[in-house]
């Protein structure tokens, strides 16, 4: 379980985060959702280290994470596994060594472990064989389906994804959505995905935190998020005509 | 650099040189970089050594227009020129250019791409895996480019000198062999350990900060080059303040 408490961010005097508290249990598919510049990668970032809070804690299973040491957290990270906007996969490596990699620099297995570590992740996310393309002859949503293998080859007890569908066609959305929602399940891991995608918070949505203006405005599940009444909230999931419209047939 | 920048390039130094996760990882990774470095700039550094010489060769013979001056001097010029100063930083620069824009911009390109956030969640120090292998490739590469550039802007001055008729190879080969203070090796050799550590550092530096895009990644390379170069010229001239 990943718990938050109080955190506040600025950035050159501009407050990102005010505030932000909230738990996220395992097993579960927990989203951070937003509109664009509501502080929701940020705060993100300041879960796993990127940025330092302000102020506030971050606890991983009662680990408080924000005054640990370097040596510390590197411990906590190697409990991590993140997938990012991105996948940043690392381009001057095959699709097989980015996901050795972590195994080469954190564990002692022999070369055969490794490589059938990496058929099994790669096999779990549906693209076995694909081991020596280069990223760049990847698609999008193969480079993001690697990124997860590249997460999960240390079997991550914490799963952290920053917009997992953005650039997907709605098809390859929901394959990604599915994949993370069983993993977590599967694996029981604490999973935070940030999205803004709406199939994504009710496909997957088992705890939802809504972020405005850097401000927790709510919290939930995906199947109490179309009957509330908070405006902002309403104004982000029903944004679109098809949201819309399907609120007022149900 | 003003004086943040310093102070950042300064911790950054500073997380270069913690404890290396896996050394036979790093250990991969310094011989790749010193096969880019060092292999990768021998062709470069041949041609230019060469050419440099012999135009060095016929220069002095252009302004030794007195008879009272041995043409044998003009060997020696060159040789003391070729090692104190030409060899060492003209490569240098050279050196910056080549190396030190392609590491500001794999490791600017590897920041705007989320790359090195992805080093730090796995929880390994970025800036070990990424910066000290190409810092201990250049420190020990660049010395030993320079000691081949020596030799050769010294082969190309007798060449130059012999096929233009400036010196001939008996009075150039005196010339080289007359009165030769090794000690100007070892001044050398400091001057491409100090480059050495600035072209690879400083590029590192400016690609690991880069904010933004692609735009950014490119003027990140372009100062990583300016600024290397100017400070190149400010430590050679320390390092011969101090040793000569």
């Amino acid at each position: 379980m990943i718990e938050i408490k109080d955190i506040y961010k600025s950035f050159s005097g501009n407050d990102v985060l005010k505030g932000i508290s909230g738990k996220f249990e395992e097993g579960v598919t927990n989203l951070i959702i937003g509109g664009s510049g509501s502080g929701k990668t940020t705060l993100l970032k300041c879960m796993v280290g990127l940025h330092q809070p302000d102020s506030g804690s971050v606890l991983y299973d009662g680990r408080d994470f924000t005054p640990m040491t370097y040596e510390q957290r590197i411990e906590v990270r190697k409990e991590i596994g993140m997938l990012f906007q991105g996948s940043a996969l690392f381009d001057s490596m095959t699709v097989e060594e980015n996901i050795m990699f972590p195994l080469n620099m954190f564990t002692d297995q022999s070369r055969k472990e490794k490589l059938e570590r990496v058929d099994f992740c790669l096999e779990r996310v549906n693209l076995a064989g694909k081991n020596k393309l280069f990223p760049a002859e990847l698609s999008g949503g193969m480079k993001k389906r690697v990124g997860i293998a590249r997460a999960i080859s240390m079997n991550p007890k914490y799963l952290f994804c920053d917009e997992p569908n953005s650039g997907l066609d709605p098809k390859t959305s929901i394959v990604i959505d599915e994949l993370i929602k069983e993993l977590t399940e599967e694996y029981k891991t604490t999973t935070i995905v940030v999205t803004h995608d709406m199939n994504s918070v009710m496909g997957i949505g088992d705890y939802i935190l809504f972020l405005h203006e850097g401000k927790k405005f709510w919290e939930g599940s995906n199947k109490e998020i179309a009957h509330t009444d908070i405006q902002e909230l309403n104004d982000f999931v029903f944004a679109s005509r098809f949201m819309k419209a399907a609120k007022d047939k149900f | 650099m003003n004086f943040t920048n310093f102070g950042r390039y300064i911790l950054l130094l500073k997380s270069v040189f913690r404890r290396p996760e896996k050394m036979k990882i790093y250990l991969k990774e310094i011989a790749k970089q010193m096969d880019y470095v060092g292999v990768g700039s021998l062709g470069l550094i041949a041609i230019i050594s060469t050419f440099i010489g012999a135009v060095m060769t016929l220069q002095i013979a252009f302004q030794l227009v007195s008879d009272f001056i041995p043409k044998t001097i003009i060997g020696s010029v060159n040789r003391d020129s070729s090692i104190l100063e030409l060899s060492p930083t003209i490569s240098a620069i050279v050196l910056a250019g080549k190396i030190g824009s392609a590491i500001s911009s794999e490791i600017g390109s590897m920041r705007v791409t989320e790359q090195i956030d992805a080093l730090e969640i796995m929880g390994i120090n970025a800036p070990g895996y990424l910066i000290l292998p190409k810092i201990i490739s250049g420190i020990t590469m660049v010395p030993m480019l320079v000691i081949i550039s020596m030799f050769l802007s010294i082969t190309g001055g007798y060449i130059g000198g012999s096929v233009s008729g400036a010196v001939t190879p008996a009075e150039y080969i005196q010339g080289i062999t007359t009165d030769f203070n090794p000690y100007t090796i070892t001044v050398a050799l400091v001057k491409a350990f100090v480059f050495g550590f600035i072209i690879t550092s400083v590029p590192a530096y400016e690609g690991f900060y880069v904010r933004g895009g692609a735009l950014e990644v490119s003027q990140a390379s372009t100062r990583a080059v300016v600024i290397s170069c100017i400070s190149i010229l400010a430590c050679d001239y320390i390092v011969t303040q101090l040793l000569l």
